[in-house]
């Protein structure tokens, strides 16, 4: 039995189609995604992400605890709100889950961690945890609303709380403010601007339906990836998982390498991969030839075998099909991908293909 | 109310089939199918001449998030297809019945129709379904 977010009837009367989604029965769009896409690049688009779950650590080992738990370091985070992207790696090296941790202060940070990873998440920040003084509280009771698009901010600020109309306001991007129980984030999926809202469960529904009324359409899931794709951020499952380093899924910028003195899980197996030549690459690609390119379809050089695409679909902004592939290190500026037992030519890129309403590649 | 055209005859598969009178039949998907697929954004089409069996792949449509296979509906062989799809695969969208039709069939036999369901049956296979 799937579980609903606290939006679950919101979706319903807007006409949501609903689909399972690790382990949530949430909206895949609201008639069409396409449109949904291109209200997002154009204008201001809203999606529930309640699914995901807001993790709370406090406490005196806080910091420490995080600068040993994940590969970027929060001790980069001096300002109250700041953001941080990271990875947590399991011993091999392998992404257990990746993740947004704000910094409120040394004994405070906040974390948003995937839906359908979320219990072994718990369980994993739990077996951690041991050796430090924290606590960890998962906040079931919160919601969460994605506002994206260039006008997202403009229409969310009038709605929020004195407080946080100021504060909202000013907030330099990738930071956050909170205010009571409310917590507006200048965060996304998308590529665009726009805020991530965490408020009290019970007063989502007329938050939404206020969003609503200003002009901000309801976007379901399927706009949130090709979004998201086009913004080259990689999808927990997809592009990693816990076989695959940060280093080949892209994110090497996100491991913290200085200091070198600070020990995070994962870290001798990422030092060693670090200086091999031949581990993979994490590259863009958009289809020259006819078709849509799809997560798992094999990638050639020739004869040779070069790589698989880890995510792939069409690209509205773009009107291509795109994709994220992890491929060999020699991988030249195209390669061909078998589609149907036909091979079709595509280029390779270096991600995003699309930010701020624009096509950021050039072909 | 239904608004499946009862002017030709559907495969549990979801195409439709029209019975043009010369011999030949022109195959689409229903609109109850591309509702289930979303936005298309790529259609492959047979080539002209192809043979084709009836419950064989023959096409594909690809919507945002997946491709689906197309089944042809009787045997015979591709005797045009609707290149307005290649620049337009959303047509199946806005208009599956009509200007979203896929290709033409000249069937072997022309009988062979017979045994798909008709609106009704249709309609209750989708209900069915639902």
């Amino acid at each position: 039995m799937s579980k609903q977010t606290v939006l679950y009837e919101k979706h319903q009367a807007m006409g949501a189609r609903l689909v399972p989604f690790g382990g949530w029965d949430m909206p895949l769009h609201y008639g069409s995604q396409l449109d949904e896409h291109h209200q997002v690049r154009r204008d201001a688009g809203m999606f529930d992400v309640s699914h995901m779950t807001v993790v709370d650590l406090k406490g005196d080992g806080a910091k420490s605890y995080l600068r040993y738990l994940l590969a970027n370091d929060v001790g980069r985070l001096k300002e109250s709100g700041k953001a941080l992207y990271s990875c947590m790696l399991n011993e091999q090296g392998g992404v257990v889950d990746d993740l947004i941790v704000y910094y409120l202060n040394d004994a405070w940070y906040r974390m948003v961690v995937n839906a359908g990873t979320t219990e072994k998440d718990l369980a994993w920040l739990d077996r951690m945890s041991a050796e430090y003084e924290v606590t960890i509280t998962p906040r079931r009771d919160l919601a969460m609303i994605a506002i994206q698009g260039p006008n997202a901010r403009g229409k969310a600020i009038p709605l929020l709380s004195a407080n946080l109309q100021q504060n909202g306001a000013d907030l330099k991007p990738f930071n956050a403010v909170a205010d009571d129980e409310w917590f507006v984030a200048r965060t996304g999926y998308t590529g665009e601007d726009g805020f991530e809202i965490m408020l009290p469960g019970d007063q989502a529904a007329d938050f939404w339906q206020q969003l609503n009324d200003v002009g901000v359409a309801p976007c379901g899931l399927g706009a949130r990836d090709t979004l998201r794709l086009e913004a080259g951020m990689n999808l927990y499952g997809s592009d990693m998982d816990e076989e695959t380093s940060p280093l080949e899924a892209g994110l090497g910028w996100t491991v913290a390498w200085e200091p070198e003195a600070r020990n995070f899980i994962g870290r001798p197996v990422l030092e060693r991969q670090r200086n091999d030549p031949q581990k993979k690459r994490f590259v863009g690609l958009v289809l020259t030839g006819r078709g849509v390119l799809r997560n798992h379809l094999k990638l050639f050089d020739g004869q040779k075998a070069i790589g698989e695409i880890t995510s792939g679909g069409f690209a509205p902004t773009l009107e291509r099909s795109i994709a994220l592939a992890r491929v060999e290190a020699d991988i030249g500026e195209t390669c061909e991908v078998e589609i149907r037992g036909k091979r079709v030519a595509a280029q390779v890129v270096k991600p995003p293909f699309a930010r701020n309403g624009k096509a950021t590649i050039t072909l | 109310m239904s608004n499946t055209p009862t002017d030709r005859r559907y495969a549990k598969s979801h195409e439709w089939l029209k019975d043009e009178g010369d011999g030949s039949f022109t195959v689409g998907i229903t609109d109850h199918a591309q509702g289930l697929l979303g936005d298309l954004v790529f259609v492959e089409l047979p080539e002209i001449g192809t043979a084709v069996e009836a419950g064989n792949d023959c096409a594909v449509v690809e919507s945002v998030k997946a491709a689906s296979d197309v089944y042809s509906p009787v045997t015979g062989e591709v005797i045009a297809v609707n290149e307005a799809l290649d620049g337009a695969p959303e047509t199946i969208n806005e208009d599956a019945f009509g200007k979203g039709w896929m290709f033409k069939v000249k069937a072997a036999d022309a009988g062979e129709s017979d045994s798909l369901l008709d609106a009704a049956g249709y309609d209750a296979l989708v209900a069915e379904e639902e």
